[in-house]
């Protein structure tokens, strides 16, 4: 059976090149990078490297780079670490409804701890307005969290505009950038970015290899107490092969980014063009500005599981957004900011290319995914439209 | 701080500061635990001048028996500690080039 990986933005597969640069690190150069003789020494050197491949693919300093094990770990680090080191100025947070759970619950856990939280509305496609943002800072704001790119609907934030609003009133601007990072160009000296989450995986590299960039000079208390590793920020053993696969990662992704754009975008297109022509299928997030690879869709009548379980046993593997519809069975929280009434909203799914899909691969995808919308409509107990669910308006309907 | 205090630590007075003092160099650890402030004081202290002065930052207790017992191994000038309001501010006088 042919089958088709449209679920680029839940991870990727390693970049041969990434493997190759990781592999003696397992074997030969094994040493613990505190060890002051050779082995040692080689691993201590490997993962210096890998900083500077990772600040360079976000024009950041190698020292201004943490490494951690993952995307969700560097957004603790960041909303915590930040919080606690400046509650002594203020105990109030700004974030977005639309954020991802390691932003929002490290929030939520703040709240509890006597902080002060705002959660910033989004319009449809998932902009925040930085007006709105400028009149939630108050004189306790010590932090802004901003996601830069979601996962679920693509939108791409002007986080420039967002981020100036912060620096123009002093208060520590964070990104989450994991979906961004390594598939769109990001500068955090032009963008202002005080901190900034990313993630290998998201772009070729390993799991278990991810980083927090903190502009230098930035105060924030550790996440792990330990040894002296990542400046005494981040104690424990580092991950060596995951480190210098991150590295590698990022310098492929700076070199091959535009023509990794250039790829994914149309085939993109073509595959929102031809789900857009199925009758009452919605486009979520915003139409141009949105990750190259990615395209997200509510499908009425149906059930996202449903479609996702005979997209799987057509060789199709995609996504419905978010763990709170695919785990919890319950209306995603960025769907319903943008306006998504509960009830659409179980009907998300998610589509994510990348560098290995090829027009064959979407030219597949189009002729197979009417069908199984079609078929599932036909025993949908909701085929003839939304009975009992008027009341329940959508206003992200183009 | 309002008055000078001096804490006798075996043979080393420490010396604390009625004001903060002037620096060429500062680096902040604060929040940062042991051995992190003498990890830096010594890569900072590679970066400045002989004669010059660095300013550290810490909220570390610790650092003041640290920092004092470093400078007279290492035979910088300790020059005396401010206590600010969450942190204590550390002075040294780099007084010769490591070998």
């Amino acid at each position: 059976m042919k089958t088709v990986y449209l679920d680029h933005v839940a991870t990727n597969p390693i970049h041969p090149e990434v493997l190759e640069e990781m592999l003696p690190y397992f074997k030969e150069h094994f040493g613990n990078p505190l060890s002051i003789y050779e082995p040692g020494l080689k691993a201590r050197e490997a993962i210096e490297k890998a900083r500077e491949q990772t600040a360079s693919l976000i024009n950041a300093k190698p020292k201004e780079i943490i490494f951690t094990s993952s995307g969700a770990e560097a957004n603790n680090f960041a909303i915590r670490g930040i919080a606690y080191a400046m509650q002594n100025k203020g105990k109030h947070i700004i974030i977005s409804k639309i954020e991802h759970h390691s932003v929002l619950n490290s929030a939520r856990f703040l709240e509890k701890q006597g902080f002060v939280v705002t959660y910033l509305p989004v319009d449809k496609y998932g902009f925040i307005d930085p007006e709105a943002l400028k009149k939630a800072i108050t004189d306790q704001t010590v932090l802004i969290s901003i996601i830069h790119a979601s996962p679920e609907i693509g939108t791409i934030q002007n986080i420039e505009a967002l981020a100036r609003v912060a620096k123009e009133r002093g208060i520590i601007f964070h990104t989450d950038a994991v979906a961004s990072a390594g598939n769109i160009p990001i500068d955090v000296q032009k963008m202002n970015i005080d901190l900034l989450s990313m993630a290998a995986h998201q772009f070729y590299g390993p799991k278990g290899a991810a980083a927090l960039y903190i502009r230098e000079g930035t105060r924030i208390v550790p996440l792990i107490y330990g040894g002296i590793q990542e400046g005494g920020r981040r104690a424990g053993t580092e991950n060596v092969p995951a480190i210098v696969g991150m590295g590698k990662a990022a310098e492929l992704a700076k070199r091959d980014m535009q023509k990794r754009i250039d790829h994914i975008k149309p085939l993109r297109d073509k595959l929102i063009e031809n789900t857009l022509k199925i009758e009452n299928v919605i486009l979520t997030g915003h139409p141009e500005q949105r990750l190259p690879g990615h395209a997200s869709f509510v499908v009425e009548y149906v059930e996202g599981e449903a479609m996702l379980l005979m997209l799987a046993a057509k060789g199709i593997y995609a996504a419905s957004g978010s763990a709170c519809s695919s785990k919890a069975l319950k209306a995603s929280p960025v769907l319903t900011s943008i306006g998504i009434p509960a009830h659409l909203a179980q009907g998300s799914v998610v589509f994510t290319l990348g560098e290995g899909t090829t027009a064959e691969d979407i030219d597949y995808f189009n002729e197979t995914f009417p069908q199984i919308v079609s078929r599932l409509r036909e025993i949908s107990p909701y085929q003839k439209g939304w009975e009992g669910m008027e009341d329940a308006s959508c206003t992200a309907k183009k | 701080m309002s008055t000078v205090e001096a804490r006798q630590y075996d043979d080393f007075q420490l010396k604390f500061l009625d004001e903060p003092m002037e620096a060429d160099a500062t680096t902040d650890i604060i929040y940062m635990m042991c051995p992190m402030h003498l990890l830096t004081i010594e890569e900072k202290m590679r970066e400045i001048k002989v004669g010059q002065v660095l300013a550290i930052l810490t909220d570390y207790d610790g650092a003041l028996d640290d920092i004092p017992q470093w400078c007279r191994r290492t035979g910088n000038e300790f020059l005396g500690i401010y206590e600010d309001e969450d942190h204590y501010k550390f002075y040294i006088r780099k007084t010769k080039e490591k070998r």
